[in-house]
């Protein structure tokens, strides 16, 4: 099969930011395992919105424990408003290009960064935090 | 990384024998031949091809001109299913289509992708169900058959699960009912006795490359008296059943092979089975929600699948590659769509759970001294992974899974 980037190969063997973070500011999770993809974001975020923890649990192949790994390392240090803007590519750029057939299976971690800030505005927006 | 390498994927390909190669090497720049023409070079060339015809012949118990050489098992299941599609096409009436063809859901691609291709052309296909070892009932085969069957094509044991069919019984109903058998035994050739006669089988696929023999040959057994409409025309080469130069090397390493094969068959499968056996115990002992896909008996002795729930197998496939280890998975990555394994649907796998799944297939070069390692290195995969994996408690360590599954939507899953 077409092989992984030497960077792809680097996060699944060694992935960055891995677990769960005890009442984030904001979690999300997209992906279903019927289709063997999964995975879910946890993020802390600081009184000037900037994200200070990215945390992640991942059920998938090694280009899905790849872009989560990676896009925790891409949006420590952004404020939310950028880390929203993360989008697919960028992560699948970031890790010097996935093969074809993963860039739409398995490549979940810019979605699932979303659904985590969505998660944070809505607590925000509630009250919550 | 490791240094290891433990190749236990033989049912993907297996590596070539150096008695093979030995045998084969010759046959590249020395006898090199067209095993058609007159000078000694030719001639030579064509007892070479001839003596492999024997080996592969004995192999599985047929005569020596029942033997076709090909490219390999998947050129196998298409000239004989098509080839039989289309000569019984042309015996059609106006009260009988002669257009129906029996198989089942859990044969090889080869067979699938060959049935669906000719109903595209008219031709009507029943894929029989298995059950949960992988076997099918044969009261549905039986209930399957009408006036307008003509062949009837089972594979005589998978390739994942290595469930084995009941080969002789389903030759038996075939017969009785004037229909042609043929088995895709693209797996079981040198891993248990087939026997054509025995068996009842008219047309059988077999694989070089499964065998510790090359790739890019294979041979199909064409019962005496069966006829096929030819597809691939030319110089006439193979009795006009398959035209193209003979790929001497190929056929020569092939028949050796198969020699080996079956006078090695009986040691084989102890060894074999000794080694999945060990597997077996030990990895349901050592890892929890550990399950073998599959039934234990009517199993191929090399074949060991097993199942691991919340992770998947790509990841799994991948890591086991760095600690030298090397397996194949259902999972959807390894399927090229998001599907998973068709063959663990029909045993029932739910789709969330195919997925972590693991075979294992035991060649000759494999080592009982290996098992622990194995199994070793399997145990802290399976837990990395499940300490990574959100269907997994690791609180509870437990599989929660099930709380994230969703309905899929099939127009979603053909996208890819």
């Amino acid at each position: 099969m077409e092989e992984y980037s030497d960077k792809v190969k680097d996060h699944y063997r060694n992935p960055r930011n891995t677990g769960v973070i005890e009442n984030p500011s904001g979690e999300g999770t997209v992906g279903n395992p019927v289709c063997g993809d999964i995975m879910t974001i946890y993020i802390n975020v600081d009184e000037n919105e900037v994200l200070t923890d990215v945390k992640f649990s991942t059920f998938g192949c090694g280009a899905a424990i790849a872009t989560s790994s990676m896009i925790t390392e891409m949006a420590v240090g952004m404020t939310v408003d950028e880390a929203y803007n993360i989008t697919r590519n960028d992560v699948a750029e970031e890790l010097d290009g996935l093969p074809p057939i993963k860039l739409h299976c398995s490549n979940l971690a810019a979605d699932a960064l979303q659904a985590a800030i969505d998660n944070y505005r809505y607590k925000k927006e509630n009250g919550e935090i | 990384m490791s240094d290891k390498l433990i190749y236990m994927d033989n049912s993907a390909t297996s590596p070539v024998d150096p008695r093979v190669l030995e045998t084969m090497l010759p046959y590249f720049n020395e006898e090199f031949g067209n095993a058609s023409t007159l000078y000694r070079l030719g001639v030579e060339a064509k007892k070479a091809v001839d003596k492999a015809r024997k080996q592969v012949a004995e192999l599985i118990n047929a005569d020596v001109d029942e033997i076709t050489f090909t490219s390999g098992g998947s050129e196998s299941d298409n000239m004989v299913i098509k080839g039989v599609a289309l000569k019984e096409i042309q015996k059609a009436t106006e009260d009988n289509p002669r257009n129906h063809i029996i198989t089942t859901t859990i044969e090889h691609p080869a067979v699938l992708e060959t049935c669906k291709f000719l109903e595209k052309f008219g031709f009507e296909v029943t894929y029989l169900p298995v059950d949960e070892s992988g076997i099918i009932n044969l009261d549905d085969l039986k209930a399957a058959i009408k006036e307008s069957t003509i062949l009837i094509t089972i594979m005589h044991s998978n390739n994942e699960i290595g469930s084995i069919q009941p080969t002789k019984e389903i030759g038996e109903i075939a017969r009785e009912n004037k229909v042609l058998f043929h088995s895709d035994a693209v797996q079981s050739a040198g891993k248990i006795p087939v026997d054509v006669k025995e068996q009842n089988i008219d047309l059988l696929s077999i694989s070089g490359h499964k065998i510790n023999g090359p790739k890019g040959v294979g041979a199909v057994y064409i019962k005496k008296g069966v006829r096929l409409e030819v597809l691939i025309h030319g110089g006439g080469q193979e009795k006009g059943l398959r035209s193209g130069t003979e790929n001497v090397p190929g056929i020569v390493g092939l028949g050796k092979a198969a020699e080996i094969a079956n006078q090695e068959l009986e040691e084989r499968m102890k060894h074999n089975q000794e080694i999945r056996d060990a597997l077996i115990e030990k990895v349901t002992n050592t890892i929890k929600d550990s399950y073998v896909n599959g039934s234990l008996e009517n199993r191929l002795p090399n074949n060991v699948h097993f199942r691991f729930s919340g992770i998947e197998g790509e990841s799994l496939i991948l890591r086991l590659d760095d600690k030298g280890i090397n397996g194949a998975t259902g999972s959807a990555c390894s399927t090229h769509d998001l599907k998973g394994s068709h063959v663990l649907a029909a045993i029932g796998v739910k789709p969330a759970l195919s997925h972590g799944s693991l075979r294992l297939s035991i060649g000759p070069e494999n080592s009982i001294d290996d098992v622990d390692y194995i199994v070793e290195s399997i145990s802290e995969v399976v837990n990395y992974l499940r300490n990574l994996s959100p269907l997994w408690d690791n609180k509870t360590d437990t599989y929660i899974g099930d709380l994230f599954e969703k309905d899929v939507d099939e127009e979603d899953l053909d996208r890819y």
